[in-house]
C-alpha cells in the first residue's frame, strides 16, 4: 500500500538473504557441480527410470516415452507376482542370505577372540596380514581358485579319495551350492571382518581384567564376563548392519558358481534379472523383478534402523 | 600372572597358535597351489598328483599367455584402473568438500540427494540403459563413469575433512582464498594419509571388477583382464584361441588347467607384490570409516 512495505515485507528479505548466501556459497557450489551432476544421471535417473517396470519398452523411445503397460501399468508387476519361478528365486535369496548370516557372522568375533588371546606381537601381526590378503582377491579369481582345489580331479577329491571317499560333485550339485558359497565367503572375509572387533578389543579397559584376576577368575572367566560383554555393542551393531543388508547376496559369486545343475538353489534375484534383463532383453520384467529386491531391502533397512536407535543409541538417519 | 602359567592355559595357548597357523595355512595354500600347477607340466595336473611342489617344472604355460593377448587385456586393466582411480579420487574430493563445511547453505538438500542413494537405486537394468542412453556403451566411460563416486568412501573423506580444525581455513579465508583454493592448497595436502588409503580402496575395486565389464564391453579388444580370466573358467583353453597361443599344446605341457592357473597368478600378482606394503593403510581405512560422523 506505501513505498515502505516493499523492502520489509518477509518474503522479499528471505529473498535477498538466500541471493546473498548463493552469493557467498558460490565456489561450494561450484566445486559441488559435477557431484551433482554424477547423483543426478547415474544414480537419480537409473532411479526414474524404475517406471520401466511399469511400461512396455520401446528402444526406440527410451525410458522416458515408452507407453504405460495395460492393466493400469501393472502387466509386468502382475505376471511376476504369478511367476512361481519368481518366488524361487525370492526364497533363494533370503534362504541363503540368513544361511550366510548365521555362519559367516560369528567367525570374525571368534578369530578376534583368539587373536587377542596371543601372547607373541609378531606372531598375531602375521596372522592379520595373511588372513586379509583374500579380501583383495577379485570373485573371479575367488571362484577360480574354488573351481580348481574342489574338482572332481582337484586335490580335495584326490586327498578324500585317499582315504578311500568320494569323489564329491562339489562344483555341480545342487546340495554342495550353499556350502560352497559360504564356505568361501568365509575364507574371504574372516580376517578382514575381524580388524572391527580386534579395534573394539583394544579399547577395553585393562584395570577390569586385574580386578578379576584379583577376584581369581581364569582367562576363560574373564573372556565371558569381560571381554564379551565389552564389545557387545560393536556386535549388536555389525549384527544389525549386515541384516540391513539382507537381500545383497554376492551375486557376481553366484553368477561364476552357478551351473545348470545347481540352479534350483543358486538362482536369486540378481542372477535372474542378470539373465532375464541383459541375456534376454526382457527389460521390464527384469526391472519389475528387481524393484521387488528393492523395496524388500529399503524395508530391511528402515527396519533395522529403528533397532540400532532403539539399542545401540546409534542410527544412520 | 599366576593363571597364566597355569596348565590349562598352557594347553590353550598351543591349541591356539597351532589353529591360527592351520588358519594362515589354508588362507596361503590356494594362491601357493596355483603358484605351483602353473609352473608343473600339464600332464602331472591332470594326473592330480601335485600337492607341495611342483612337478617337471616349465615355463611353457607362462610362455602361451604371453604370446596370446595378455598383454592387451593387461593394459586394458591398467588404463581403466588409472583412469577410473583418478576420476574416483577427484570426483569424491568434489563431493566431500561443500558437505564437509558446517555453514554451507546448500549442505543439508546435498546431503540428502547423497545419502537416498545409499538405500535405494534403480538396479541393474535401468543403469544399463542409461549407459546405452547415454551412447558411453563399449567404452572406457561405461567402466568408469556409472561409479565415478562410492558414496561410503566418500563419507569417509568427508568425515576426514570436517575434522581439519577451521582454524586453519579460516586464516586462509581472510586472506582471500577462495574455497577452490583452499580445498587445493589446505584441505587436500592435510587429508593425504586418508586419500592414500581411498585410492587404494578403489584401484583394487577397479582391478578387480569384472561384471562392468561384461555388462557394457563387447569388443573383445576392450576387455580386461577378468573379463579374460572369467572366459578361461567358463570356456577353457581353446574356448578362447586368442587369449592363448597354442604353445605346448602339442606336448600336453599346457593344459587348462595350468592355463587357469597362470591367468589367476598373473591376474592376482600386482595385488600380491603391492599387499605387504600398503596393507596398514587398509586396515586404516576400515577403522576411519567405522567412526561415523
Amino acid at each position: 500500500m506505501n513505498a515502505s512495505i516493499t523492502d520489509n515485507r518477509p518474503g522479499r528479505g528471505r529473498w535477498r538473504r538466500l541471493r546473498r548466501v548463493l552469493v557467498r556459497d558460490r565456489y561450494l557450489y561450484l566445486i559441488m557441480l559435477l557431484p551433482l551432476l554424477y547423483y543426478l544421471l547415474f544414480c537419480y535417473f537409473p532411479m526414474y527410470g524404475v517406471t520401466l517396470a511399469f511400461k512396455d519398452f520401446k528402444p526406440k523411445l527410451g525410458i522416458l516415452y515408452s507407453p504405460w503397460t495395460s492393466q493400469g501399468g501393472m502387466k509386468y508387476i502382475l505376471s511376476i507376482v504369478r511367476d512361481p519361478y519368481f518366488w524361487t528365486v525370492f526364497r533363494n535369496t533370503i534362504v541363503l542370505n540368513l544361511l550366510n548370516l548365521l555362519i559367516t557372522f560369528p567367525a570374525p568375533i571368534i578369530l578376534a577372540l583368539l587373536l587377542n588371546e596371543l601372547n607373541n606381537r609378531r606372531y598375531k601381526r602375521v596372522v592379520q596380514m595373511v588372513t586379509y590378503l583374500p579380501h583383495f582377491l577379485s570373485v573371479v579369481v575367488v571362484v577360480g581358485l574354488m573351481n580348481s582345489l574342489f574338482s572332481s580331479s582337484g586335490i580335495v577329491n584326490s586327498m578324500l579319495e585317499g582315504l578311500g571317499l568320494g569323489p564329491y560333485p562339489f562344483l555341480n550339485a545342487a546340495q554342495y551350492f550353499r556350502p560352497m558359497y559360504i564356505g568361501s565367503n568365509i575364507w574371504q572375509r574372516i580376517g578382514w571382518d575381524s580388524i572391527i572387533f580386534l579395534a573394539a578389543l583394544s579399547t577395553l579397559d585393562m584395570q577390569l581384567y586385574e580386578a578379576a584376576r584379583i577376584d581369581g577368575a581364569g582367562r576363560w572367566k574373564q573372556t565371558i564376563h569381560i571381554t564379551i560383554p565389552g564389545i557387545m555393542p560393536t556386535i549388536i551393531i555389525m549384527l544389525i548392519l549386515s541384516m540391513g543388508r539382507i537381500m545383497n547376496v554376492s551375486y557376481q559369486k553366484i553368477l561364476l558358481m552357478m551351473t545348470g545343475s545347481n540352479q534350483s538353489v543358486s538362482d536369486v534375484i540378481t542372477t535372474y534379472v542378470y539373465r532375464r534383463g541383459i541375456t534376454n532383453a526382457d527389460f521390464s520384467y527384469a526391472t519389475g523383478v528387481n524393484l521387488f529386491q528393492s523395496l524388500v531391502t529399503l524395508m530391511f533397512v528402515i527396519l533395522t534402523n529403528a533397532l540400532s536407535r532403539r539399542f545401540t543409541e546409534t542410527s544412520l538417519w | 600372572m599366576m593363571q597364566d602359567h597355569s596348565t590349562s592355559r598352557r594347553v590353550f595357548n598351543v591349541f591356539n597358535i597351532t589353529f591360527l597357523a592351520l588358519l594362515m595355512l589354508v588362507t596361503l595354500y590356494p594362491m601357493y597351489f596355483m603358484f605351483i600347477t602353473s609352473i608343473s607340466h600339464g600332464v602331472e595336473v591332470m594326473k592330480g598328483t601335485i600337492s607341495v611342489l611342483p612337478k617337471l617344472v616349465t615355463l611353457d604355460t607362462y610362455r602361451a599367455i604371453v604370446q596370446g593377448d595378455l598383454f592387451l587385456y593387461m593394459k586394458n586393466s591398467v588404463l581403466y584402473t588409472v583412469v577410473g582411480t583418478v576420476i574416483n579420487l577427484v570426483m569424491s574430493c568434489l563431493a566431500a568438500y561443500p558437505l564437509s563445511r558446517r555453514n554451507f547453505s546448500g549442505r543439508k538438500p546435498f546431503t540428502a540427494i547423497v545419502t537416498f542413494t545409499l538405500f535405494f537405486s534403480g538396479g541393474m537394468i535401468p543403469l544399463y540403459l542409461t549407459v546405452n542412453a547415454f551412447g558411453i556403451m563399449d567404452s572406457i566411460w561405461a567402466l568408469v563413469l556409472p561409479g565415478a563416486i562410492n558414496t561410503y568412501n566418500m563419507i569417509i573423506i568427508r568425515t576426514t575433512f570436517q575434522a581439519i580444525p577451521d582454524s586453519l581455513t579460516e586464516s586462509a579465508q581472510l586472506d582471500g582464498a577462495n574455497d577452490i583454493v583452499i580445498l587445493w592448497k589446505i584441505i587436500i595436502p592435510l587429508s593425504k594419509a586418508v586419500l592414500a588409503t581411498m585410492l587404494l580402496f578403489y584401484a583394487v575395486a577397479h582391478w578387480n571388477s569384472y561384471f562392468d565389464a561384461m555388462l557394457y564391453i563387447n569388443s573383445k579388444a576392450k576387455y580386461p583382464l577378468q573379463i579374460m580370466l572369467r572366459n578361461m573358467l567358463i570356456g577353457g583353453l581353446f574356448a578362447d584361441e586368442t587369449t592363448v597361443a597354442a604353445t605346448g599344446a602339442a606336448s600336453f605341457s599346457v593344459t587348462d588347467g595350468t592355463l587357469r592357473a597362470a591367468a589367476i597368478i598373473v591376474t592376482t600378482l600386482p595385488i600380491l607384490i603391492v599387499y605387504p606394503f600398503v596393507q596398514r593403510h587398509f586396515v586404516k581405512g576400515v577403522m576411519i570409516g567405522s567412526l561415523k560422523g
